[in-house]
């Protein structure tokens, strides 16, 4: 009798042990996801911009050429209200598919909580490969377990872009504008409103989409904290000296009549009606008929020098979907797509900066023949991503509610807003 | 013999308690005095069941549960939370601030909508020349998209406006849409003038059934136009009132479009928030539908205790 219990003992114990490892052995990386060593068609998505449609277009067709075995059926990302909704919609439906060329940084924890994204550790070189391509960089894109659910891809690192004629209408200098420090941005905003030669200084969007402070308030704190993301280590960071120093800075330019408060139809740089504009390097082929124009890195307190000035990378990266049949597939025309050769193909095309190391340098003939790119060039090798947490289009809306209100609505204080918002938003990271 | 008794068809008499007449009732009580209807009406049926019912039970049983939408097969917990979505959306001053303002909406927008709607189709009832062209002149806001009508008066209410070039000293500071006094009456307004066109065309609908004979007899005994219209027009299209009244209450209730694009997503500082927005917000952006879908349930029954106490005072049982 006692044997027999023992025996059923360690056959349990047999069993559970074997289960357990099994299960380990999926956590734990490896090939185990299905699908991953499977070959064959697939499909891919990409931006419905025509540059971006034109790289991917190529992209496909190099790949297609050489692999008859596993084509390629590439289509841009279906009509939505924004990318990420249809993206979102298509993995709960389970017609995702297996690549997506635009996807947003800030989506991919809610995307991974869906189950829809593939830990791209799981590929045997998949870590390395991410690594060895981006450098330090591909740490932002980590999330809190150190996994890749997303490829680094490209960065629009953003700057502030001014209208030489309209600084030159102002009797500002074109050539040399006063605009590192905080006070300098201040004095020129001002001459440039008081002398008539534009309606605004700048005009950021004022509305209150959770995204809309990657745009005004995040570039200037990453420059201002020399490169901190808004959360850090599940806390938020900008609490402090910093944020406040940003957020006075932005409220100054409010409550001055410097930057408009009313949302503008159109492109406000382009139509003249403000002086300046943050935007990326996709803005060059889109401004250079339009606007006579100039960049500088965004203004910090203190003037940091421009080779040392960090920036909001406003990137979009490549998310590999479980809904895809033949993953190792997807795998290698990911790594393709991402190739020297192919980030080259992008940046010749799209004018955006593949998330490398050493771009300048990897295509130092581009940047030659092209030397309006260069600083942008330069300035992709000091950005800060959207933290990677859960919960982050929650958190980024609690910050542009108490921002919209402080800053650009000017109610309350700005530091017990901040403070407010800091801990909405560290409630929210620390909830699953 | 017995056997065979059963078996004869029934004689058509409901008093004889034959197996044939048993089985017919037991398929009257099931069909209907009319089966061939619960045929053609099955269409429309599903259809309310699959696109209203079935999402509406839905919503509730995830407003209820820690929810969140998933790939197929990914294996993940929604385990019952009893309250908790509730009791999360109800602590939300965002939320309460949203019921607030459609609140402040819909008592600007209703009214607005029945009165100006009356009395514009009985002047159309009245017009003769000119009729179809303002008929249509009414109703284009209706069928025109609302992005594209959005444009034109984020155009007309800009700081530097027609509107504001108009009032001149008078304009408001800071200008509508970005006014938390004036954000949600300008939408309001607009949603009232949008949707104006087709109001007006249940109440000509209305009006045709009201008879000439009534105005007639009225002017006999000495009533005027005024006097005509609040004792004989508004009486007979009292159920055209009471539709007006539910179907501008229900529409207001679930406002998007406009807070989502006049206003920027709401604002300024969410004075033009709508519950919808939030849902939107919440369910799509965030992906909590649970909690979404939690505001959605407490929308959906405030419009019901609307709906039933305009029906009480508007008369809708008189209908």
């Amino acid at each position: 009798m006692r044997s027999t219990r023992k025996r059923r003992l360690l056959a349990a114990t047999a069993v559970s042990a074997t289960m357990v490892l099994a299960l380990g052995a999926c956590a734990g990386g490896g090939t185990e996801t299905p699908g991953a060593d499977a070959r064959g068609d697939i499909t891919i998505w990409y931006s419905n911009n025509e540059s971006e449609i034109a790289w991917g277009k190529q992209m496909v067709e190099a790949w297609n050429a050489d692999h008859p075995d596993e084509k390629v059926k590439a289509q841009e990302i279906p009509a939505g209200k924004s990318s990420e909704e249809v993206i979102g919609a298509a993995i709960t439906a389970g017609n995702a598919p297996c690549l997506v060329f635009n996807t947003a940084p800030v989506a991919v924890p809610q995307f991974e909580k869906q189950g829809g994204l593939v830990d791209l550790g799981t590929f045997k070189d998949g870590v390395s490969y991410i690594e060895k391509r981006s450098g330090d960089t591909a740490a932002q894109y980590q999330n809190a377990d150190g996994k890749y659910f997303q490829m680094p891809w490209k960065s629009n690192p953003v700057m502030i872009f001014y209208n030489k004629d309209l600084f030159t209408k102002a009797g500002l200098d074109p050539e040399n504008p006063k605009l590192a420090t905080y006070d300098e941005f201040l004095a020129t905003a001002r001459t440039l409103v008081k002398s008539g030669a534009a309606e605004n200084a700048i005009h950021p969007s004022p509305t209150s989409e959770f995204f809309q402070s990657w745009f005004d308030f995040y570039p200037l704190y990453a420059a201002e904290t020399g490169g901190t993301q808004l959360i850090e280590d599940g806390k938020s960071t900008f609490a402090n000296k910093d944020g406040e120093a940003v957020a006075e800075f932005w409220k100054t330019l409010y409550d001055e009549g410097l930057a408009g408060k009313e949302t503008y139809q159109g492109d406000s740089f382009a139509d003249g009606q403000a002086a300046m504009s943050i935007v990326g390097p996709w803005a060059v082929s889109v401004y250079k008929d339009a606007v006579n124009w100039g960049a500088v890195p965004v203004p910090t307190s203190a003037g940091t020098p421009a080779d040392e000035t960090y920036t909001f990378s406003d990137a979009k990266n490549v998310g590999l979907f479980t809904a895809c049949k033949n993953k190792a597939t997807a795998w290698d025309v990911l790594k393709f797509a991402t190739s020297e050769e192919q980030d080259g193909q992008l940046l010749e095309l799209t004018g955006q900066m593949p998330l490398r190391t050493d771009l300048t340098g990897t295509y130092a003939d581009y940047f030659k023949a092209n030397p309006t790119y260069e600083q942008f060039g330069d300035q992709a090798s000091r950005t800060v991503e959207v933290p990677s947490v859960s919960n982050a289009v929650a958190g980024w809306q609690a910050f542009r509610n108490a921002y919209s209100k402080a800053v650009i609505f000017g109610e309350g204080d700005i530091p017990t807003a901040l403070s407010d918002a800091a801990k909405k938003i560290d409630a929210l990271v620390a909830k699953e | 013999m017995s056997t065979v008794a059963e078996r004869q068809p029934s004689s058509g008499s409901a008093s004889l308690p034959d197996g044939g007449g048993r089985a017919r009732r037991r398929r009257r009580l099931a069909l209907g005095r009319n089966p061939i209807g619960l045929l053609l009406s099955a269409p429309y049926l599903i259809f309310v069941l699959a696109v209203f019912a079935y999402p509406l039970v839905f919503a509730v049983w995830m407003s209820f549960h820690d929810y969140f939408f998933a790939a197929p097969g990914a294996q993940v917990e929604r385990p019952f939370v009893g309250l908790e979505n509730f009791q999360e959306v109800l602590a939300d001053p965002a939320v309460i601030r949203s019921f607030g303002n459609v609140g402040i909406f819909l008592l600007i927008n209703v009214p607005l909508t029945v009165v100006l709607s009356l009395v514009l189709a009985t002047g159309l009832n009245k017009v003769v020349r000119f009729r179809t062209f303002l008929r249509v002149s009414y109703f284009v806001p209706y069928v025109t998209a609302s992005v594209a009508v959005v444009g034109v008066w984020l155009f007309l209410f800009s700081g530097n406006g027609l509107v504001n070039q108009l009032l001149g000293p008078l304009a408001p500071d800071p200008t509508w849409l970005i006014n938390s006094a004036w954000a949600m009456p300008t939408i309001a307004f607009f949603v009232t003038w949008k949707q104006l066109g087709f109001f007006i065309l249940l109440y000509l609908a209305a009006l045709q059934n009201v008879s000439e004979e009534l105005y007639e007899a009225a002017a006999t005994d000495g009533a005027g136009k005024v006097r005509s219209f609040f004792s004989v027009t508004i009486p007979g299209v009292r159920p055209a009132t009471v539709l007006v009244l539910l179907l501008a209450t229900v529409t207001g209730a679930n406002l998007f479009t406009e807070p989502y694009l006049l206003t920027g997503g709401g604002g300024p500082n969410g004075a033009s928030a709508s519950p919808v927005l939030l849902m939107y917000q919440r369910g799509i952006e965030q992906g909590s539908p649970d909690v979404a879908a939690a505001i959605g349930v407490i929308l959906v029954i405030a419009v019901l205790i609307l709906a039933w106490i305009q029906r009480k005072v508007a008369g809708g049982d008189e209908s």
